[in-house]
């Protein structure tokens, strides 16, 4: 029987392209369900403007619906309320961490122009001694950092509020 | 006229064609960092002028999307400030250029999310977020090479004394912004300015950088009348919808 429910259960089986760790429920990304007649409306809101992960997730979720005999669906985009990094689940960072991904700490509002770039702690040996190389990564979503004691380079999911 | 189409039109070319020319960096960055950092700032720049585009064509009505808009148009539609099709030459010049940029975006956002119209207040909103990242991004590097060595000190006092005629032209206001001030859907662009030049002021004292005395300022990007550098971003910027049209990959 297919309930909304059952719809946010099987978004849990949905990954991130860019951090494969990452369901997009864990990603905060869903923002709603609704059926409508016979169809299943689902929205959801991007990370970055121009998140080129974006259309391949609205792919995947309409293949991972169809392996469940659920056609009749559409994505939709919403940009309000904008996406921010408070919506990453608790076991989303856990799982970013243990990937080797440092996940977003508290961070001062960026309107404040000079402010130091935020402590994070390295994913790895949990140092916090460590260095910000760049605030812009391999994706849109995060910065590199570099740690000063066992030397690893890591990304940083940077917080954006 | 539908002001708000041509308004939404203006905010999208200042994304778009500064999100290309920050493209054209891409593999040529003075370090790999910034190769990176210049890029992810140009796919947001483009990611913004998609939603916007979207929106416009929806504005329009007359079943117009987002590449449409974006790639079908003639150089004379183009409705982009002059001072993103200024050419990248050299990294300072392009930093000082997005600089000047940025510290315009991000209170015009910030006005923006204010805006009686929803959804260019959510458009807005999102921007908003990334665009605080750019210029904290453009506004370090300023000071790091304004109060550097002699030679980048020198080269982007230079960026700047090219560059300053085409601040104003960002503040441009005409029939459309009063039309959509009436209605709050945008805002006073003195205040902006006023917030601009602020916060281009301490920037500039701290890189130890100096605005320069000759006042002219240049202006037609928001008549769409374009400096010579337009028609080449286009040129490129449109071939393949060009040459081949309706193309898809």
């Amino acid at each position: 029987m297919v309930n909304k429910e059952r719809i946010w259960d099987l978004m849990e089986e949905v990954f991130d392209p860019e951090v494969p760790v990452l369901t997009i429920m864990d990603l905060g990304i869903v923002r709603d369900v609704v059926q409508i007649d016979d169809y299943w409306k689902i929205s959801i809101t991007p990370t970055y403007s121009g998140c080129p992960a974006m259309k391949t997730i609205e792919d995947d979720i309409i293949e991972k619906l169809g392996e469940y005999g659920i056609e009749n669906v559409s994505v939709e985009l919403v940009l309000s309320p904008a996406w921010t990094t408070d919506w990453l689940t608790e076991s989303g960072k856990k799982k970013l961490k243990e990937y080797g991904i440092a996940p977003p700490v508290d961070e001062v509002d960026k309107s404040v122009l000079f402010a130091d770039p935020p402590i994070v702690p390295c994913p790895r040996c949990d140092s916090k001694n460590t260095k910000m190389i760049s605030q812009f990564g391999s994706t849109a979503c995060k910065a590199h950092y570099q740690c000063q004691e066992c030397l690893e380079p890591f990304d940083y999911f940077k917080c954006l509020k | 006229m539908n002001t708000l189409f041509e308004y939404l039109v203006r905010l999208g070319d200042d994304s778009l064609i500064l999100g290309h020319r920050l493209s054209e960096w891409c593999g040529h960055g003075p370090i790999l960092e910034e190769d990176i950092a210049m890029t992810n700032i140009a796919l947001d720049l483009v990611g913004q002028a998609t939603s916007i585009f979207k929106y416009a064509g929806e504005v329009e009505d007359k079943g117009r999307n987002e590449d449409d808009i974006a790639f079908l148009r003639f150089d004379k539609d183009y409705k982009n400030a002059l001072l993103v099709e200024q050419p990248n030459e050299d990294f300072g010049v392009t930093m000082m250029r997005q600089f000047l940029f940025d510290a315009f975006r991000k209170p015009l956002f910030e006005q923006l999310t204010k805006s009686s119209d929803k959804h260019l207040a959510a458009i807005a909103e999102k921007s908003l977020k990334e665009t605080k990242y750019h210029l904290k991004h453009s506004a370090e590097w300023v000071i790091r090479l304004g109060d550097g060595t002699e030679e980048s000190h020198g080269r982007v006092q230079d960026a700047l004394n090219t560059l300053w005629r085409y601040t104003d032209e960002l503040f441009f206001s005409n029939e459309v912004d009063a039309d959509l001030r009436s209605k709050g859907i945008v805002f006073s662009s003195e205040e902006l300015k006023a917030t601009w030049s602020e916060m281009v002021k301490e920037v500039l004292a701290q890189a130890t950088l100096s605005i320069p005395d000759n006042g002219w300022q240049h202006d037609g990007g928001r008549k769409g009348l374009h400096s010579e550098h337009l028609g080449y971003i286009l040129a490129e910027l449109q071939y393949m919808q060009r040459a081949y049209p309706g193309m898809e990959w």
